[in-house]
């Protein structure tokens, strides 16, 4: 006879969970007190359910396994609705397991109830109530299941205490089979062979690879036909690292913050191939005006994610990795060179210029020598300008080597996501770049991160602002900075747009906060400080390390299309 | 463009909030739904009336496909099937009226189930528009109360899948 809590690590030991971020309380103590004893899994506590599904995503994302966590009743699992929405937006494998009060409490607004079944409904890809212990095994197979296959995501199953504690004699089920559930993953075959003709008709083609390449493991494969046919490629924020960002072919990433090459791309090409990508309004700016001559195919793996947005030619449905085999054998090397030529002008144009200009650090230039000195490190980030700056300066070259919130764009997300992909990768160097906004939505985490003795470097572009609601402030709201100052005070002028270096002290101060902490603190004001305080960094074997970089003020992320303009209409900085 | 899509569901729970959810979540226009069981017990016909544009309902269709629970789903419109809507309306009628209103009701064969001193409850059957027909005529007289099933259809015909045979 086995618990209920006996069953779901039952579970987890037959899914290979090595790791669970977690958060106890009342009704989950039974699964806790199990856990206490078992050596094949190891808990992490965070400071907060939310870093915690965060933690299982930036785990999940980095390592392609699925990210497991476990959380109280009420306020415990309301705490995760952002991470599950984060995760659900980006097509994450997590499985969030919430304790729940015991079923005949159930609907009395018993203590710390709360119907999460109902609230995290649209933010999951599927979520579950136990509400008979016979069906605890089926159940968590299908979660696993449902969570990893076919489009990632989020599944949430609900325990009510009595399941965790009734006995029963069961089994984990090796298997399963849905008959409601069953994801297309073989590509059309007829539709391949279409693809494959216009590519190998087209005088302009180009790819457009966004997430799905890393969730389908397709990198190494795509290499291959990027390589064969010679056909240039954009990427979205999530399809970064797909290809390196050294390579010729790569034209970098579209969108609002798009390089100027990738969208002249898109916006002139005539066969635009995506793959994996949603074709996000970030993405595509004005849906009118976008790819204008091209004609679009399109391979995911989710049906409504086709011809969504964009009307498509060629609509395939299917794993990335395995069309894009099969995409290899009929496509032929293009000949393309004017078109390459044409790209050619338009990279030489408008490179990224990751010059700030004025006295302080420039964010770009951070980026460049953080790449320089981690070239093969996992990057997450927080969101804002800093996100971009990360997208445009770091140079990716491995599959799932940027781990960043795109869909629901998490401030405080990159840090325990960063947390979680150390775990998932002890051998490899985790940065996260950071705003300073962003990281105080989830600095708490530091403790979690101290305490599993993890050598995570932060990476502060600290430019005292919400950077890039600043920037829209700058450029549409006549510079009026309305709560977006970090320095502000209650003895400042109610509206200043133009905080100095007579402005109070910044609060908080990172470095003394590292420290307290048992972090490392580096504040880093010169040009020449950047490379030694980032090899400093690299020293630290088990400590968490803070890296506070006084940025320019009012740097601004470029390339820019103004929100809903053609993405060819790029606003480049360069302006007077 | 309106569509009438038929799904066959695990009968679990929550599987109504997923399908509403999804209407009101992605902001489509749900103008009736129906659910039931089959003869399959774990399986339940949900029978859904949806308008929108040719994008909109290929998104509707695809978001609900989707859905975990889902089974299967079919586009009735355009297919030949069986569509079928009950109505329950409650008119005033006074003893004079009476006659007047049964001749309505027979015409559109109807029945009355209920009369009272001062009102009748008629029962309908039909498609929508013959029941929107009814109620069109039967605005001369006071509609004190209407109840509608909302639709519930069928395909013609047997092709049908085995696994779900009899569902
Ligand atoms: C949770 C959350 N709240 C609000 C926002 C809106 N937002 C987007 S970027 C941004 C500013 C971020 O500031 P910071 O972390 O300092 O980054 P910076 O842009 O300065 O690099 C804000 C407030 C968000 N994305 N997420
Ligand atoms: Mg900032």
């Amino acid at each position: 006879m086995k618990s209920g809590a006996a069953m779901v690590v039952e579970a987890l030991k037959a899914e290979n969970i090595e790791i669970i971020f977690g958060y106890p309380g009342g009704v989950v103590i039974p699964l806790f007190d199990i856990l206490f004893a078992e050596p094949d899994i190891h808990v992490v506590l965070t400071r907060h359910e939310q870093a915690a599904v965060h933690a299982a995503d930036g785990y999940a994302r980095s390592t392609g396994k699925t990210g497991v966590c476990l959380v109280t009743s009420g306020p415990g699992a309301t705490n995760t609705v952002t991470g599950l929405a984060n995760a659900n937006f980006d097509s994450v494998p997590i499985v969030c397991l919430t304790g729940q009060v015991p079923r005949s409490m159930i609907g009395n607004d018993a203590f710390q109830e709360a119907d999460i079944v109902g609230i995290t409904r649209p933010v999951t890809k599927h979520n579950y109530i136990v509400t008979d212990r016979s069906a605890l095994p089926r159940t968590l197979k299908e979660a696993f299941h449902i969570a990893s296959t076919g489009r990632p995501g989020p599944v949430v199953v609900d325990l009510p205490k009595d399941i965790l504690t009734e006995k029963l004699d069961d089994q984990y089920p090796e298997s399963i089979q849905m008959r409601s559930y069953n994801p297309v993953i073989k590509g059309h075959q007829g539709q391949i062979r279409r693809a494959a003709e216009l590519l190998n008709e087209a005088k302009k083609p180009l790819f457009y690879i966004g997430g799905g390449i890393h969730i389908a493991d397709a990198s190494e494969v795509f290499r291959k036909l990027s390589k064969k046919t010679g056909i240039p490629s954009v990427s979205s924020l999530m399809g970064i690292g797909g290809l390196p960002a050294d390579n010729p072919l790569n034209l970098g990433m579209l969108g609002m913050h798009g390089t100027y090459v990738a969208n002249m791309a898109v916006s002139n090409c005539d066969v635009l191939f995506g793959i994996g990508t949603r074709f996000d309004d970030r993405a595509t700016g004005d849906l009118a005006t976008f790819a204008p001559h091209a004609k679009i195919v399109h391979i995911d793996i989710d049906p409504s994610a086709i011809a969504r947005n964009v009307t498509v030619e060629v609509p395939i449905v299917g794993d990335a990795r395995q069309v894009i085999e099969e995409l290899i054998g009929p496509c032929r090397a293009a000949s393309i060179a004017p078109w390459l030529e044409e790209i050619d002008g338009w990279r030489n144009a408008h490179p990224l210029n990751p010059d700030a200009g004025g006295n302080k650090l420039s964010p770009g230039m951070v980026i460049q020598a953080v790449s320089e000195v981690f070239p093969d490190a996992i990057i997450a980030t927080e969101v804002g300008q800093n996100q971009m700056w990360a997208a445009l300066f770091y140079n990716y070259r491995h599959q799932r080597s940027l781990i960043t919130s795109g869909g629901l764009g998490t401030m405080g997300f990159g840090f325990p996501a960063a947390i979680g992909a150390k775990l998932g990768n002890p051998g490899k160097t985790v940065i996260d770049i950071a705003g300073d906004g962003s990281i105080q939505m989830n600095i708490q985490e530091l403790a979690t991160a101290a305490q599993e003795g993890l050598a995570i470097i932060i990476v502060i572009l600290n430019n005292g602002y919400l950077g890039m609601v600043r920037q829209w402030q700058e450029l549409f709201f006549n510079k009026r900075y309305s709560s977006t100052c970090l320095r502000k005070r209650a003895e400042c002028p109610p509206a200043c747009n133009n905080p100095g270096d007579t402005c109070l002290a910044y609060i908080p101060d990172f470095v003394k906060l590292a420290e307290a902490y048992d972090a490392v603190g580096i504040r880093v004001t010169k040009k020449e400080e950047v490379i030694p305080a980032l090899k400093k960094a690299a020293e630290s074997k088990n400590r968490p390390v803070i890296l506070d970089f006084i940025i320019e003020e009012e740097a601004n992320v470029w390339p820019m299309v103004p929100a809903g303009a053609a993405i060819s209409n790029m606003l480049l900085g360069d302006e007077t | 463009m309106t569509h009438t899509i038929s799904l066959l569901v695990e009968n679990h729970q929550g599987v109504l909030a997923r399908i509403s959810g999804l209407f009101s979540g992605r902001a489509y226009n749900l103008e009736s739904l129906t659910v039931g069981v089959t003869a399959d017990s774990s399986i339940s016909r949900i029978t859904l009336v949806c308008s929108g544009d040719d994008n909109v309902i290929e998104q509707i269709k695809k978001q609900l496909n989707k859905l975990v629970d889902v089974i299967k789903l079919t586009d009735l419109t355009g297919l030949p099937a069986v569509h079928r809507e009950l109505a329950l309306i409650k008119v005033s009628a006074s003893p004079s009226q009476r006659g007047e209103i049964v001749q309505v009701v027979d015409v559109f064969r109807g029945k009355i189930v209920d009369v009272g001193s001062d009102s009748m409850v008629i029962e309908a059957t039909g498609s929508t528009e013959k029941i929107d027909d009814m109620l069109t005529i039967l605005s001369a007289y006071t509609v004190l109360e209407i109840a509608r099933s909302g639709l519930i259809s069928i395909e013609r015909g047997k092709k049908i899948k085995k696994v779900l045979k009899g569902v």
